[in-house]
């Protein structure tokens, strides 16, 4: 059957989407280690994008996502959903705070060092972009498949920087054009 | 644990492009490198799900959030959401939101000279049930003028995003109504080159959903990406013959 197509979210997503927004992923209560993420989301000239929406998707701290598919024998967090969503400030500014993921298998017997799914919907936009965030300093992004699959010059949009002495406040910025792009994905 | 079984790509032509000109805020926000084709993982064939707790106090009668009924046309907007394997998707967050009768939104940025309406947000929320079918209640929302080039209005439409299955499935679009004469001038609409695909977008009036003396019906059947079928299964789960 012929599939819906998209179209863009538009200006005023506001209206339905703010019930489901949800900045800050993980209560007092959910062990991992709790991690802040900010970042700023720019146009081709470089301009702020203050009415951007940020979705994300991830596993939990010992990389088990909450959904039936998941049938790893691992330690699941029912308190955890791994679902977070936020749009952009005046300033193009996003902000969650959440867990670190654990890492996740890969396709036969890779495995994939812990990321974040992204999505991003605009105005300006006619689809979805989607993204990846990986971790600054961790030892497995130099095997992950899906790192492996980007020219390595633009490896680095996709992971977040560290803030100097705090590790678990991590900085991630999108970049729609130009110079250092962030890397978007067709899955 | 075995690979998971991928989605299906979409076709050329069956989805919009990022860069379309015609589409003014695109040329600035739309990517200019070639996108990095990645397989599906475990990452991208899961995807949040939901409950109605999630969305206590929203429903699906967007007619009934305030002491008074809102002005315009009482419409139903039914339809189910499947997959392109022709599978329900049932238990799926559904979310809309649209302008009010005279093409206004609750929005302080919308600046449009059309007034709002104090009995409706134009928000509402429902899951699909256990065969995929969703129902809402709302008003036919107004056309509205934009920027995007001269004279420029955008046909009536209501907006849709669907969680679905997976990561990979998530979907945000527009419902549009058949007949209306801005959609052949409409760069977003147009900006699907497969007429079919096009089409889906246009939702489709039903009598049978019309409720007499109340409501006109429409039917917005929503379809999302399907798994890549194991060659021997037949969307309902029988073994192909030999
Ligand atoms: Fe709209």
């Amino acid at each position: 059957m012929t599939t819906t197509p998209s179209q863009t979210v538009g200006p005023f997503f506001h209206i339905g989407c703010n019930k489901m927004m949800v900045s800050n992923l993980a209560g007092p209560n959910v062990s991992g280690t709790h991690i802040t993420i900010e970042g700023l989301v720019l146009d081709g000239d470089k301009n702020p994008v203050p009415d951007a929406m940020i979705e994300i998707w991830q596993a939990n701290s010992s990389g088990k996502y909450a959904h039936l598919e998941d049938e790893q024998d691992k330690l699941s967090a029912p308190e955890f959903r791994g679902f977070g969503r936020t749009a952009t400030d005046q300033n193009g500014r996003f902000r969650f705070t959440t867990i670190k993921p654990g890492s996740v298998p890969g396709l036969e017997v890779s495995i994939q060092a812990p990321h974040l799914m992204i999505s991003i919907f605009m105005r300006g936009l006619m689809k979805r972009l989607v993204s990846r965030m990986y971790f600054p300093g961790e030892s497995t992004n130099t095997s992950d498949p899906v790192l492996n699959l980007v020219d390595p010059i633009r490896r680095e949009t996709l992971i977040a920087r560290a803030k100097e002495n705090s590790p678990e406040s991590l900085h991630w910025d999108v970049i729609l054009q130009g110079k250092d792009e962030t890397v978007f994905f067709d899955i | 644990m075995s690979a998971p079984i991928r989605y299906r790509r979409p076709l050329p032509g069956t989805q919009p492009e990022y860069l379309y000109p015609n589409y003014a805020s695109s040329i600035k926000r739309a990517p200019t490198q070639p996108l990095v084709s990645m397989p599906h993982t475990l990452s991208e064939i899961t995807g949040p799900q939901f409950t109605e707790e999630d969305f206590k106090g929203s429903g699906c009668d967007l007619t009934q959030q305030s002491s008074a009924e809102p002005l315009g046309e009482r419409i139903i907007v039914s339809g189910n959401v499947l997959d392109e394997n022709g599978r329900p998707v049932p238990h799926t967050l559904i979310e809309v939101w649209q302008a009010n009768a005279a093409g206004r939104y609750l929005h302080d940025v919308d600046q449009h000279s059309a007034p709002l309406d104090p009995n409706f947000t134009g928000c509402g929320h429902t899951l699909t049930d256990a065969q995929g079918r969703y129902r809402f209640v709302t008003i036919k929302p107004g056309s509205y003028p934009w920027h995007n080039h001269h004279n420029a209005w955008r046909p009536a439409h209501i907006h849709f995003s669907v969680f679905g299955p997976a990561f990979a499935a998530r979907l945000i679009t527009q419902m549009y109504f058949p007949g209306d004469p801005l959609l052949s001038y409409d760069p977003l609409f147009n900006s699907i080159a497969d007429k079919k695909s096009r089409d889906r977008l246009i939702s489709v009036f039903d009598w049978d959903t019309t409720i007499p003396q109340t409501a006109l019906g429409y039917r917005f059947d929503i379809v999302l990406r399907g798994r890549e079928e194991t060659p021997m299964e037949e969307p309902s789960g029988k073994r192909r013959k030999k």
